[in-house]
Order: structure tokens, then sequence, then C-alpha cells
């Protein structure tokens, strides 16, 4: 049979898709949409909310730009004020920078791998629910005046009890343990579906390079946001039950909070970082039409990042009494991480440079990172000097950096990635034209917000100041930044339109709009409930670009019950198959009932006790296998030693 | 392309209809999930150790206030813990070989060997001899020792429903891998135990 | 050894010349008028240069691949030549680039080692003792000397001797600050339960502001500290008078202000010597009328807004712990008769 008779073959006859669909579909209704487990259904719903925190956590950052725009401003008290930079930081740091990209990674990562579904799928919904509790709480409680305002970091002895003596520091730090829980449960969702569920033939060798972001991405989340978990813990305990590890009275140290949050803290921004580095080598591939330069270095390059990260925290501790020799350590280690960094930069440019260039909207956006992040990795290298950062530390120059590197690093791949990924999404393509006038608003307003900044930090502007006199002269710096402010959240407003205006009305993609030659690329858009209607066999590192080969897809898979596959590691051999669990309503109950434990220990030490009953409760029933699902799949089981005895 | 490398035909198709639907061990998607578990909280208790360690280095004495915990209960309860690995080895054996009376007996022991540990657990905090809020040594005993229990209590439950599942049903061939995941899992509370007890028990005594 | 003080612009970016009288006050890393601030200034062209020169090469790099490579759209075959055979010249390329960014950061690398111990080298024969303890949201200043009747104790203000070292040993009472005068060196945390010390000298005279560093809670704007670097004669003359108790009140207003400190709240916070108060929960007010400014520097040191101040602290820098004081308007007079007599 030729290659082109079985591609024709790899279709299910209109019944069989049919009823692969609605097994893999959400029930309906409104029990329906909260038993959801569809890993498109939550993604989709996650990256939603996570864009709400965004915009929220932008209004923010008006208010505060406002407040600055000119010399003694009187738009919000002081009180208000740390609020609002404590807000935004929390915001943007907990409620958006990471749990976007985790969100984006499962939609986009089963598809890239020829998978149906996430790994587990229940877990999945209860990360988001989780997730999405947390930045209510954390929300409803500055709605009533009670939100944090001790800093995205909140230092001790400030946070402690002492200097903040109402709720808002343990509100701060129980959403943390609301997020982080949520990402770690992510992580393990997304590795476990990388390693094991991939599709018959992509071996780890041709995987793309977004999912080997998202892996190595999932490795630093399970060893760092532990270091924040223990961290904020210990920061409610200190509060809520007098524990003394952050006293120096009582033998407690306040650099111990530094040392675990930025343990946590450092290679956060790496965790925000290195997805995007996945984006954009999709993006720069397809609109290059050619794989990008040097996967074996670009692999090696993300997973040297990833473990490096790990080494360089004391650098956001120059300005404190630690020795002198150690944090040189710490330089050599922050300049040495620029060079797996340099690596996929170059790749990047020899292939745009080698390729031939598609120009459209998300192309844009990646050529932006070329600018802003690179210019705020340089910045990064001028604060990895001690002496330097001596002067640069807790200036406005820190900020310029920050967002020069986030914003630059994450946020404008981000913005390419939805553009590229829409039409996958949707069915449609946004609007290329106003998708212009967004990247240059934006471009054109985050340049004019952040670069004055640079030069505020060395006119001696610390950061964190609700105002400034006017004789210190920086007036004029901190209106064009405030005017660039504005000009992002024009952008911003743009990019919202564009996507309720091309919901409807956008041109239709079909399935490959961009010609692009990884997998998700060949299903329709939006994909099935299913993903695939045949699992597809892959025999290259972009399957739709290279010639096909045999066998193509894999045939025996039930469509009346939600069976994946799962393949050996390293390899993606078959190995067996699985039934997943169907849509539930326990996931949303026990994040419901997780919220009551977490929200009441920010009130008294016994709620972890008594709410942790409903939790168990919630669990148990989640976990319980209902008979007549059991009886159905025990009449079809096949146990790994009938085959062995077989073979 | 209809022919493979040794010139045998090649399918259109790979059929996938005999593949086992379900296995053991590292080729489960529930053994990742559970190791995941295993590395978040391996890097708990190691930072949560570290932080010991880094709070005695800026102490002028230690314990800075109370004595050592007693040694008694903290030795005998490692002695159980270790103990509980042997019913936990032939519950994950019998559930490897999906003998499930085998499962339900060793499951019943382990279930009354966590009774004990978890009452002895009871004791130990009696004689930890420091509180939680007396210094910043209290405050680290008691985190790793509250770090423990809490994996304690929560791989007893997670045990106890599957105990319970294994008698009541419903049952397939997927729930022996979730009681052999379950003992990876049991071994690793109790190996996670031993640097705890160590630091907690002689790390004030050396 | 004199030192000059040097100018450093950013690139395009003028800032005061050192020696006029600077309309906004000197708070900034871009003027270095001691040594310190000088090495600091120097790494920082330097390393300002090089990462210049590097982002520009990135840029222009980046837009000529686009801008030479052929247009294409998503019709256009993808060039899988890649696949059958590596791209050696193209890995060479790309290897040699990073080759140089390696070499790059290593003289970076370099150069902040050096510049480490240069700072490290600050002779310190001669040198000015000052205990720096950071309060929310003020600054308490010792003056240290073998000698215990020499120390005096100030605040938010500090006068300092040109060409002499000066050793600042910081701690903080409440939670962390920074100290941070950037005209003269970088900054240093003020962490409770630590101490940390920094070593710099003024080589030009002048007023140099610094700002509290670290968030510190509601008034950390309004932390500002002034250093006064003088000739050494005149710091001499200015330590002298601030050993010196407070004088005895020549006037019947100062004295009834005197009486009224000492019975009013005012006592249970601030010490003047000579009168008997002796606490120290807020600023020693010794030589109070001998400082420019009030409040950490937020306000001149005029009597309309001492005597505002004074009233109702609360409405000027919310969140001090200094309360509000209701007084009668000759009480009020004679308060601040009293405190002017403290130079």
């Amino acid at each position: 049979m030729s290659v082109v008779e079985s591609r024709a073959q790899a279709c299910l006859k209109p019944e069989d898709a049919a009823l692969l669909e609605q097994t893999w579909s959400d029930p309906p209704g409104v029990r329906g949409w909260f038993s959801a487990i569809n890993h498109k259904t939550i993604s989709l719903r996650f990256m939603i909310t996570t864009f709400v925190f965004f915009v929220l956590g932008g209004l923010l950052a008006l208010a505060i730009r406002l407040q600055l725009a000119g010399p003694d401003g009187k738009v919000v008290g002081a009180d208000m004020y740390n609020q609002l930079f404590t807000m935004h930081g929390s915001t943007m740091m907990f409620l958006f920078a990471v749990p976007v990209m985790q969100a984006v990674a499962t939609y986009l990562v089963p598809l890239m791998i020829g998978a149906r579904s996430v790994a587990f799928p229940r877990m999945n919904a209860f990360a988001y629910w989780i997730f999405t509790l947390g930045g209510m709480m954390l929300f409803i409680a500055f709605f009533l005046n009670v939100g944090p305002d001790a800093g995205w970091f909140a230092y001790v002895p400030l946070s402690s009890l002492q200097y903040s003596p109402t709720k808002r520091v343990d509100i701060w730090a129980q959403m943390i343990t609301f997020t982080e829980m949520a990402g770690l449960m992510e992580a393990i969702v997304l590795i476990t579906t990388i390693l094991k569920m991939r599709a018959p033939g992509m071996t780890l060798n041709r995987m793309p390079l977004f999912v080997w972001t998202i892996l190595a991405t999932s490795f630093m989340v399970l060893f760092s946001m532990p270091a924040v978990m223990l961290a904020s813990t210990a920061l409610i305990t200190d509060r809520l039950v007098n524990t003394q590890f952050f006293n120096p009275l009582k033998g407690g140290d306040a650099l111990l909070w530094q040392h675990l949050f930025w343990f946590f803290g450092h290679p956060e921004v790496y965790m925000i970082f290195i997805p995007p580095l996945g984006m954009i080598s999709s993006i720069v591939a397809t609109f290059s039409r050619r794989p990008v330069v040097g996967y074996a270095a670009m692999v090696l390059a993300v997973i040297a990042t990833a473990f490096f990260a790990f080494g360089l925290w004391v650098h956001h501790m120059f300005a404190t009494n630690l020795p002198e020799l150690g944090k040189t350590f710490f330089t050599a280690a922050s300049l040495m991480i620029a060079i797996p960094t340099a690596i996929q930069i170059f790749c990047w440019i020899a292939t745009l440079w080698t390729g031939r260039i598609h120009l459209r909207t998300p192309l844009l956006f990646v050529l932006a990172f070329f600018f802003i992040l690179v210019a705020g990795g340089l910045t990064g290298l001028m604060l990895a000097s001690v002496s330097l950062d001596t002067q640069l530390h807790d200036t406005h120059f820190v900020v310029a950096h920050l967002h020069y590197v986030l914003m630059g690093g994450a946020v404008f791949p981000l913005f390419g990635a939805f553009y590229y990924w829409f039409p996958k999404f949707t069915g449609r393509l946004l609007n290329e034209s106003l998708g212009r006038w967004n990247f240059w608003l934006f471009f054109i307003g985050f340049n004019l917000t952040f670069f004055p900044m640079h030069v505020l930090g060395l006119q001696g502007m610390p950061r964190r100041v609700y105002t400034y006199p006017a004789a210190m002269e920086w007036g004029g710096l901190n209106l064009a930044a405030t005017v660039g402010a504005f000009t992002i959240a024009v952008s911003v407003l743009l990019f919202i339109i564009n996507v309720l205006r091309s919901r409807r009305h956008g041109e239709p993609a079909g399935a490959d709009p961009w010609g692009a030659g990884t997998l998700e690329w060949s299903v329709p858009s939006p994909p099935p409930a299913a993903n695939y209607e045949m699992v597809p066999v892959v025999h290259a590192r972009d399957p739709l670009w290279e010639a096909p080969g045999l066998p193509s897809h894999v045939s025996g898979l039930a469509n009346d019950y939600r069976e994946i596959l799962v393949t050996s590691v390293a390899d993606a051999r078959l190995d067996h198959r699985l039934w997943l669990p169907s849509s539930s309503l326990a996931p949303f109950v026990t994040a419901l009932a997780t919220s009551v434990l977490f929200v009441g220990s920010i009130f008294t030490p016994w709620a972890v006790v008594w709410a942790a009953i409903p939790v168990a409760i919630g669990a148990t029933w989640w976990f319980w296998p209902k008979k007549d699902i059991v009886e159905q799949r025990t009449g079809s089981e096949v146990s790994p030693y009938d085959v062995e005895a077989e073979s | 392309m209809s022919v493979s490398k040794n010139d045998k035909p090649v399918d259109a198709l790979l059929d996938v209809k005999g593949l086992p639907t379900f296995g053991f061990g590292h080729r489960s998607p529930m053994w990742w999930g559970t190791m995941g578990l295993v590395a978040i909280e391996s890097t708990v208790f190691a930072l949560a150790i570290m932080a010991y360690f880094y709070l005695r280095s800026h102490a002028a004495a230690w314990p800075q206030t109370g004595q050592p915990p007693d040694l008694l209960w903290g030795t005998l309860n490692t002695a159980i813990m270790m103990g509980s690995m042997i019913p936990n080895h032939f519950a994950k054996r019998a559930a490897e070989r999906m003998d499930l009376p085998r499962v339900r007996l060793w499951m019943v022991v382990c279930m009354l060997v966590s009774i004990a540990f978890l009452a002895v657990r009871v004791l130990e905090f009696k004689t930890l001899n420091t509180h939680w809020d007396s210094s910043a040594y209290g405050s680290i005993v008691w985190m790793l020792m509250g770090l423990h229990t809490t994996h304690l209590i929560t791989d007893a439950y997670d045990s106890l429903v599957l105990t319970v599942l294994m008698f009541t049903g419903p049952l397939e061939g997927k729930r022996f891998v979730d009681v052999s995941e379950n003992a990876g899992y049991w071994y690793f509370v109790v190996l996670s135990w031993i640097p705890i007890y160590a630091v907690i028990y002689w790390g004030a005594r050396i | 050894m004199r030192f000059r003080a040097v100018s450093i612009p950013i690139l395009g970016i003028t800032g005061t010349a050192p020696g006029t009288s600077p309309a906004a006050p000197l708070q900034d890393a871009l003027h270095a008028y001691g040594i310190q601030a000088w090495h600091i200034g120097r790494l920082w062209n330097f390393t300002l240069a090089l990462c210049a020169l590097v982002f520009a090469a990135i840029v222009v790099a980046c837009l000529f691949a686009v801008w030479r490579a052929p247009r294409a759209d998503a019709a256009t075959p993808p060039d899988l030549r890649s696949l059958a055979q590596p791209e050696r010249r193209i890995h060479r390329t790309v290897a040699w680039a990073v080759g140089l960014a390696t070499v790059g950061l290593l003289v970076l690398l370099a150069a902040d080692v050096f510049t480490a111990r240069a700072l490290g080298r600050l002779p310190l024969q001669d040198a000015v003792n000052i205990e720096l303890t950071g309060h929310q949201f003020w600054w308490e200043a010792r003056y240290l000397d073998p000698d215990s009747k020499r120390q005096f104790v100030t605040a938010n203000e500090l006068h300092i001797p040109v060409g002499r070292p000066v050793i600042v040993t910081l701690r903080s009472k409440d939670v962390i600050h920074t100290l941070w005068v950037p005209n003269l060196h970088g900054k240093r945390d003020m962490i409770p339960g630590r101490t940390a010390t920094l070593q710099f000298r003024a080589d030009q005279p002048g007023t140099y502001r610094g700002q509290c560093a670290e968030f510190c809670g509601l008034e950390h704007a309004m932390m500002a500290l002034l250093v006064e670097a003088e000739p050494n004669a005149q710091y001499e003359a200015w330590a002298e008078g601030q050993r010196r108790r407070a004088p005895e009140p020549a006037t019947d207003a100062a004295r009834r202000g005197r009486d009224l400190f000492l019975s009013k709240s005012c006592v249970r916070c601030h010490t003047i010597n000579g009168i008997g108060a002796t606490s120290a929960l807020g600023p020693d007010l010794t030589h109070l009328a001998s400082r420019t400014t009030l409040a950490a520097g937020m306000l001149p040191n005029d009597s309309s807004h001492l005597a505002s101040w004074i009233l109702d602290p609360q409405t000027l820098k919310p969140g001090v712990y200094m309360p509000v004081n209701r007084m009668r308007p000759d009480e009020l007079h004679d308060l601040l008769a009293y405190l002017e007599t403290l130079k």
C-alpha cells in the first residue's frame, strides 16, 4: 500500500469519529461546566484567567504610573501605593507569568506530541481551580482593603507580625500556597505527559523544541517552588503561632527568608523565560521556512540554563553583609548563564539569516525579543557585578531591567505565540493589520515606559517610593514613563478587540494557515475533542514538512472510552494502553474544600485540622472508582502478564 | 516506502489492540506522578534540613532553648517505621503479582503498623523538649517533625482508602498498580525519615 | 592623597557638573565625589561601552538577517537541506560568536574582581567611625571614639571631613533599611541582628543626599539622609559643637519651652543632653537647630515647618511613630523658642 493510500486510510468512519468526539467531550450544562476535564477546555479557561490577571496587574501599574507621573503625587496615598506595587508584582509573578506558560503548554503539548490528553486530566482541572480560587482570594482581599503591602517578595522583618500587624501579609503568604500548589501539580502533569504519552516514533530527539522547554521548566518547578512554599509556611507560622524563624532576637535570621525566597525566586524568572524560548523556536522555524539551526545545541542550552538558574540566587542579596568571596562566585555564575542564552540567540539569528522570511505579526513579536530581551540581559550582566549592583540594586534601574527581561523575554514572545496559535485554538486568524498596530504600540510604549527608568535609577531614584520631591528633577522621565504605560494599555486594548472580533469574524484558518511543520497543525482548527482521530506515528522532527513514513497512524484505540497510548520514555516505543478517567465534579469540589483549608488557616491554625476532613472526603470521592465503569473496563482488560505469556 | 529496511512489507497502520491496558513500575504514568511528588517532598525536606544547619551556624548555643529531644520514642519509632517496610514490601510484591488475597493481608498489616507509628509519633512530640515559639531552634525542630508527620498522616490515609477498596471493590487491574505505587511512596516516607531523625535527634548532640 | 572627583556622564545624558551649585540635591551615581563611587563609575563606563557594542551588534545582525532574506509565505516549501547535511559553516560561525561572548563575559568578571579589590584597598588611617542605625523612618548616627566622653549622637544628617576615610557600621532597630549615598559609594543593607560595614571617603566638599534603599514600610519614600562633606577643620569644629551639652536657655520663653519639653510627651522619646532627657526611641535633639532638614530630609528646618511637624506629624508623614501633640499656641511658641537654642 502506498503512503498516499495509507494517509487516506488514516481517518475513522464518520460514525466512529462521532463516537470518539462524544467520548472525549465535556458534559453539557452547568454541572458539566464544573465537571469538565478535557485538557483543551481547562487550558483555554486557564489562559483566559491568567490574561484577566494580566490586565488587572496592568491596571494596577497604570495607577502606579499616574501617582509617579509628577513629583509630590497625590493620586494615591502611601498606604494604597504600597498595596499597588505589591499587588502588581504579586499578580504578574504568581498569577500570570508562570501560570500562563503552563496553561499554553497544557493545550499545545498533547497536540505537539500526538497525544489525546494530558496524563492526569482531573489533576490538571484541580490545578486550574486552585489557582483561580487563590487569585480570587488575593483580589477580594485587595478590594476589602486587606491587600498585601510588603512587596511581592515580602522581606522580613517588615512582613513579620510586629511590623505588619494586619492580615495583609497572611493573605499574600497563603496566595503563594494556592498558586504554588497549582504550579507543582501542573509540572507533574506536564512531565508525565511529555515522557510517557508521546506518539510512537517520537523519540526525545524528535520532540519539538517547545516541548523540551516545557519539560525543562517543569523540572525546575519541582525543585524551586518547594523553597517558597517552605518560606511562606514559616512566615505564616511566625505570624500565626509565634515561631521564631526570622526573629533575630530569638535565634532566627532575616536572611534565612531571603535565601529561601530567592532560591525559588531566581529559578522562577527562568521558569517564566524558558517556555517562551520554545515559542520563539516554533515561530522562527515556521516564518523562516526552515528548521531551527542546531537542534542539539538548542536542547542542551535549555537544559544548561535550567540547571544553572539554581546557582544564581545570591545575586539578589549583594547589598547584604554576606562574605564578599561568596558573592563573587555568584557574579561568575550570573555572567556564565548568559552563554547558553547566547547560543540560542545566535542559532535563531542564523536561522533567520539562512531562511526565507514570511513577515507576519507572530514574527514581529519575536523580533522584538531580540531587541528588548537582549537589552535586559545586558543590564543583567551589569547587575551581576557586585560593585555595580551596589549602585543599581533597589533603584529604578532594576525595575527597568526586570521589565526588559520579563516583557522582552516572556510577554512579547507570548503575544507572538497568541497570534501564532490563536487560529489553532479557534479556527480563525487574528487580524494582521490590527496585529501590527498592537505590536508597534506595544513596542514603542514599552521602551518609552521602561528605558527612562534606567536613567532614573542612575540618577538616584530608589524603588518602591510612593513619591519624590520636585527638587530631584525626576519628573520629566517619570512623565515619559507614564505616557509609555498608557500606550501599552492602548495596545493591549487593541489586542483584546482583535481577539473578540476575530473570534467571530476572523478569516477562517483551516488546519495549517502558516505552513508549519509540527503535529498540532495536522489536526483541524479547533481540534476535535480527542485531538487525533487516529494517533499519528512519527518518523521525523517536523512531520508535516518531511516525507511521511510507514506506519503512518495507530489503529485499535477505543472510540467509546477515553483510551490513550503510553509509550517508553526515550524512544516512544509502544508500551500499553490506559483508560483515563471521565469528567467529574470532584476536582472542583476538592479545590473548594482545599481553599477553605487555606483561607481558614489564615485565621486559625486549627483550620488545618478540621478543614482537612472535607478535603479528604473530596479526594476520596475523586479517587473512588465507579462500579459500572470498572465492570466495563474489566471486560476488555489486558494484563501485561497475558501479553508476556503470549509473546 | 511500503517496505521496511529488511525488505519486509510494512503495514500502513500500527495496531495496538493487543497491548496491555496497564503497566507496573516506571512503565506506568502513576509511577512518574508519584516520583514527581517524591521530588517535591524531598526538596522540601532537604531545604528544611539546610535551614536547620543554617540557623545552627548562626547560633551561639544549640539548642538555643531547651534540651535535645529524648532519644527513646524517636529511636523506637524509627525502628517501627523501618519495620513497616517489610509488610510494605510484601504488599508491593503481591500487587505486582496481582495476588489479591495477599495484597489484602499485607495492607492490613501495614495499617496496623501505621497505627503504631502514629501513636508513637504523638509521644515523640511530647518529648521534644522544646516548644515551637521558644526559639528558632524550637521552630525548626517542630517544622521538621510537622512536615514529616503530615506525610505520615496522608500516607496512612491513602493506604487506608486503598486497603478498604481492596476489600469492597470495584477492582480492576489498574488498582494493583495503585497499590504498588502507594507502597513505593510509603518507602519514601519511611526512608526520608532517616535523615530527618538524624537531624532532629542527633543534630543538637554532635 | 588628594583625589579629584570625576563626572561620569552616560552617553548623551548630561548631569550636574562638579563644583557648581546644583539646582537639584546631589543624589546620583553618575557623578562621583568620592573614590569608591569613582571606582564603580569607571566600571560602569567600561561595562556600558562593552554592552552597548554587543547590543548594537546583535540588533544589527538580526535586522540585517531579516532584511536580506528572500521573502516567503505559508505556501513556500520549507528548506530541509539542513536535515540531509550538517551546516558546518553556520555551526562554526555560531561557535565563534559564542566563544567571543564567553571572552566578553570573562572580561566583565575580571573587571568586577578588579573593581572589588580596588574598593577594598581604601586606606583607613585616621578614619572617622560612625555607627549608623536604621529606624522606621529615620537615621540614628553615633560618632564613635576610643574616649567614650568624645562620642556623640545625632540624627538624619552626617558631617564628614573631606579627604579622610569614613567607616560606617550599619545596624537596624526594626526592619531592613539600606544606606545609599550614591555620589560617595554603593549601598549596603542594615539588617536587624546583623552588623555590616561601609567604608568610603568624600574627596570634594558638598552636600550629598542619600536615601533608604530597602522598602521599610509606609514612609520608606521619606527617609533621606544628608551627608555634609567639609574641610577637616570645619568638620572638627562641628564635631566639637555636637559634643557640647545643650546650653542653658537664656530667655524666659526658652526656659518655659524646656520645661514643656520635659513635661509633655517629648521627653518619652527624645534625648537632649544636659536636661535629663535620655530616651533613645526617637532622634537625638541636642543639636536640632544645627540641622538643615527635619523628618529625615523631608522638610526644611525652619520654625513654621517645625511647628507643623510638632503639632501633627501624622498628616505630614503618616505612619511615623511620633504622635500628634496638642498644645496651646503660646506653649508652641515657647517650645520653639527653646528648640531654636539647640544649635
